[in-house]
């Protein structure tokens, strides 16, 4: 057993865990607290793949600035305890029970039946297998740069939306 | 790699949209004057992005590395959607100053939704139909729910967000899917391979959740709840875009990512899909919009029916109901945006007046409005010789040479049903004593957006080859 | 160098720096009150040890054996974890921060960092970003409403000047072409200091780390005459000395970092023309770094001793519409720089 693999379970255990804490905690900050662990093994295994540009900016955008944000909204509500608003409706949970049932079935598929068929391209993979900023910033300039232009432009037609929506004066 | 200018030359119509925006954020920002000069900025650029993308048609070119197609279909898509835009701002103009929300930022959101809609319309990459996607589908959350203070609004902002995000959810999915099976966001890779790929479960599966997220988007029958009561809470002149431009988007993105499949891999797997959807918006389209009294809302059911109608040109995918659907979108653009410019001008403060009731007897008192109204009544009801009656001609042709002559007939019944809720606006205009003043607004745009409009619609009808054919040069690139 | 050597060596690089940080912390607080008494012209600390040495030892003694108190309306588990979130962060971000270039020491070559990895910035932007935990969960898990009043102007404070910290890091790392902050340090050489290239960048930079660390003129979160003590109100003992801490550990690293990015780190103009022996260099450059960061800790002192407090909406305002806009007319100005002088 090598020590990635090691690795892997424990990040992959406490991911597991902590994603299952925090949709059954009732107090919503502890449950956002659980969600910050959940994204810090993430992080640790975005590591593991070798993908470090990514694992650095899930930790400085999502637990940095998203949940910060999160917690912000939460502190200012009420936090005593959510009400159980699905308790008496019967079918939901069959429902939520079926699509679990499918999910679980898809990916144990997957997992163990279907394998993924090969890349039917030669050139990227060669630019992922290093997740490195450099290689990340040398594609996002060269081949992607019109997706990350458009990019751009999405957050700034996002940005000016929640700003008309939220503070524009009527007169 | 680095790319040539003439690269960059050739991205034109994106650049002339996407460097508007940026000047218009700027306007915005120095002078108090920005909702005065705005619409007749966007007017300006929507008016050299649709001339320029209709001159430059068969200049055709796959640009950035595989991202990105000028020329072809996506020309033609991009001058549907800055055509469309061009006229609603002209019935913005007057339209937003009466809804109580004239603000410069109203006309950065519609150029920012055009640019999303012509990525989309342009993509040969997965990523690429997302970022549009999402571009033009925030612009439109944001454009419902413009005046904060309706409640209408705020109901079919927060609908449309909550439902559109769900669909843009199952889109993702689907691409996830499909790039975690082949590797690849290229279109074009991915068509080359499909016919090895459509054994394997996943990755159609993928497929299968991308065309159900575009269900949404096109208003299909299984995925229509959000459009009645978005198409009502919005401000009139957004659900013209929406319903015309945002439809258009949304079919330009089905049809670049399936006929290319159909063209190489002659068996169509996805036709029982879409024959079903097509069945059912056309019918229960228009069933239920036989009962409705609000305009706004008897032409969101109608554009259920209408998605439905071009759904059977997907069922079909030879290149004639293919480009069948471009005119038909193309048609149904001019005589939508016309039908909402009308009521944008009838309306009263406050979303009032926008039921049939309200335009009783209009020819008595504007008999212009009232004549162009029927025309566009007419024109979707599918009567020759108006646009109308040509872009479903062309799509049940197709059909027919498809060997669905079972969906055309439908489609023909469905139609038929169609008329009387049209004509029925027709009725109450002509045959029945006004019952109240109405008194439009003054604004000499609005009055230009629907006389444009009207030629258009007359023009494709009584010249239909002058579009069919251009768009049966390039229905293949 | 084997892999357990190159573990002892980080294992004693890690010791030396723990130590060598909690001996400053300590006396940056003896330092801030001799200062703050400079200032106020009367005498400061001076009973205990000569002149008042020993303060920071009796100051910390007094502190760990005082009662623990936890309020009863608190969050326990959170209460108890946060003067640590604090504390590690200020603590884990010295792991990048190089004091010197190598060293030839018993036939080894050692860089004089803990650890040099290659994303070196990001990491300690990723820390910051974290640091806001300790201070948010301390607010609302103490359950009193002059903690959560501070937990939450922290957090908002914290994210506003985040951004235009991180656009002003931008400038640096355009010249530098690189996040391994060695690097950025060597890119500096001679008197191509960022703080001369980019003069605005430094300034967005400065007041950036002022209000991350909480320090006045942005010392809201704690503002004592409206909040008693905000976020830490409701603490005392060893966790109170874990926040205290904490703050100057986080201005200490704010020193490092500005000297590190903007002041040419341990880099002293034109030395290697002197003709000094390698290892005298390499002393007096680790001497500069020290020289460096104390003055800008000085810096810090004389500021908070000097300047009033900020209104809340004052500080927003400076935030989003002075430090944010400049700090992108520094991008541009460093791109212009490039541009022209192809630096």
């Amino acid at each position: 057993m090598n020590i990635e693999l090691i690795l892997f379970i424990i990040l992959a255990t406490i991911a597991a865990v902590t994603s299952i804490l925090v949709i059954t905690r009732s107090n919503a900050v502890i449950s956002a607290v659980f969600l910050v662990l959940n994204f810090f093994a993430l992080a640790g295994l975005y590591l593991l793949l070798n993908a470090q540009f990514i694992s650095v900016v899930q930790i400085i955008v999502y637990a940095g600035a998203i949940m910060v944000l999160f917690l912000f909204v939460i502190m200012l509500l009420r936090t005593d305890g959510e009400p159980r608003i699905f308790s008496d409706k019967r079918y939901i949970k069959y429902f939520a029970l079926l699509i679990s049932i499918f999910v679980f079935i898809q990916v144990s598929y997957l997992l163990l039946i279907g394998s993924p068929s090969k890349s039917v391209t030669g050139n990227q993979s060669a630019s992922i297998n290093s997740g490195t900023i450099e290689t990340i910033g040398k594609e996002l300039y060269t081949n992607y740069i019109i997706p990350f232009e458009v990019a751009g432009f999405l957050l700034l037609a996002a940005t000016i939306g929640a700003i008309i929506l939220a503070k524009k004066k009527f007169e | 790699m680095p790319f040539s200018n003439q690269e960059y030359l050739h991205l034109l119509p994106f650049i002339i949209i996407g460097v508007g925006i940026v000047f218009s954020v700027v306007i915005e920002l120095i002078t108090k004057k920005s909702r005065e000069i705005l619409p007749w900025f966007s007017i300006l650029l929507f008016f050299s992005t649709a001339l320029y993308s209709i001159y430059t048609i068969h200049n055709k070119y796959i640009l950035f590395n595989g991202m990105i197609q000028v020329g072809g279909k996506a020309a033609i898509f991009n001058f549907i959607f800055n055509f469309a835009a061009l006229l609603i701002t002209m019935s913005s103009i007057g339209y937003l100053k009466k809804y109580g929300s004239n603000f410069g930022e109203y006309y950065i959101l519609i150029q920012s939704a055009v640019l999303g809609m012509m990525v989309m319309a342009g993509s040969k990459d997965i990523l690429m139909i997302f970022l549009g996607l999402e571009l033009m589908s925030i612009c439109f959350y944001v454009l419902a729910g413009l005046n904060r203070k309706k409640h209408s609004a705020n109901e079919a902002s927060l609908k449309y967000f909550l439902l559109g995000a769900f669909a843009t959810g199952f889109v993702v999915y689907g691409i996830a899917l499909i790039y975690g099976v082949t590797a690849t966001t290229k279109i074009d890779i991915l068509i080359q391979n499909f016919s090895a790929q459509s054994s394997n479960i996943i990755f159609v599966t993928g497929l299968i959740l991308f065309i159900i997220g575009f269900s949404f988007k096109i208003a299909a029958f299984p995925f229509h709840m959000w459009v009645p009561d978005v198409y009502q809470g919005s401000a009139t002149t957004v659900t013209g875009i929406m319903s015309t431009a945002g439809k258009a988007a949304a079919f330009s993105v089905l049809i670049i990512t399936l006929t290319a499949v159909y063209t190489v891999n002659s068996p169509n797997i996805f036709s029982p899909y879409f024959a079903a959807i097509a069945t059912l918006s056309m019918l229960f389209g228009s069933i239920v919009a036989l009962t409705q009294d609000n305009l706004k809302r008897m032409l969101a059911y109608s554009s259920i029916s209408h998605a439905g109608y071009m759904a059977i040109g997907l069922t079909a995918s030879n290149s004639y109901s293919i480009s069948g659907i471009i005119f038909y979108l193309a048609a149904y653009t001019f005589m939508n945006i016309g039908a909402f410019s009308i009521i944008s001008i009838i309306e009263g403060e406050n979303d009032s007046r926008t039921n049939i009731q309200n335009i009783t007897g209009l020819n008595a008192s504007k008999p212009m409005l009232a004549a162009f109204m029927s025309l566009f009544m007419f024109a979707l009801a599918g009567i020759p010789p108006l646009a109308g009656f040509f872009g479903k001609y062309y799509v049940f042709i197709g059909a027919i040479k498809s060997g669905f002559t079972w969906l055309a007939i439908i489609g023909v019944f469905s139609s038929v049903i169609s008329v009387y809720f049209y004509l029925r606006v027709v009725v109450f205009m002509y045959f029945k004593n006004p019952t109240e003043d109405i008194n439009t607004d003054t604004s000499t745009f609005s009055y230009s957006a629907v006389i444009i409009s009207g030629a258009m619609v007359l023009l494709l009808g009584l010249m239909p080859d002058l579009l069919l054919n251009l768009i049966l040069s390039v229905v293949n690139w | 160098m084997s892999l357990l050597e190159t573990v002892i060596f980080a294992v004693i690089k890690m010791l030396v720096i723990v130590v060598v940080m909690f001996l400053t912390v300590a006396y940056s607080v003896y330092f801030e009150r001799k200062i703050s008494a400079w200032a106020q012209n009367r005498m400061g600390p001076n009973r205990v040890g000569y002149r008042g040495l020993l303060q920071p030892f009796a100051d910390v003694f007094k502190l760990l054996v005082k009662e623990d108190i936890v309020p009863d309306a608190a969050h326990k588990p959170l209460h108890t974890l946060a003067p640590f979130i604090a504390l590690f962060v200020a603590f884990a971000t010295y792991a990048v921060v190089p004091f010197g270039p190598s060293i030839n020491l018993f036939g080894y070559d050692v860089k004089l960092v803990v650890a040099d990895v290659n994303i070196g910035i990001l990491y300690v932007l990723a820390l910051t970003s974290l640091g806001v935990y300790g201070i948010t969960f301390a607010g609302w898990s103490s359950g009193s409403k002059y903690s959560l009043m501070g937990g939450i102007r922290s957090s908002a404070q914290m994210i506003s000047y985040e951004v235009s910290m991180g656009f002003s890091i931008a400038g640096v790392l355009l010249l530098s072409e690189s996040l391994r902050p060695i690097e950025i340090v060597n890119a500096q050489y001679g008197w191509m200091w960022n703080a001369v290239l980019q003069p605005i960048g430094f300034i967005t930079f400065v007041v950036s780390a002022f209000a991350e660390t909480n320090r006045l003129p942005f010392d809201l979160p704690e503002a004592e005459p409206e909040l008693v003590g905000g976020y830490h109100t409701e603490y005392s003992s060893f966790k109170f000395a874990a926040f205290f801490l904490a703050e100057y550990a986080n201005m200490i690293i704010a020193s490092c970092l500005i000297v590190t990015l903007y002041l040419g780190g341990w880099q002293i103009p034109y030395i290697d023309k002197l003709g000094l022996g390698e290892t005298l260099t390499v002393i007096l450059q680790v001497g500069a770094f020290i020289f460096k960061v104390v003055f800008m800790l000085f810096f810090f002192i004389w500021v908070r001793w000097s300047i009033p407090r900020f209104r809340y909406d004052q500080l927003m305002n400076i935030g989003w519409k002075v430090m944010f806009p400049l700090s992108l007319v520094n991008i541009l100005w460093v791109a212009v720089l490039i541009m022209i002088f192809n630096l």
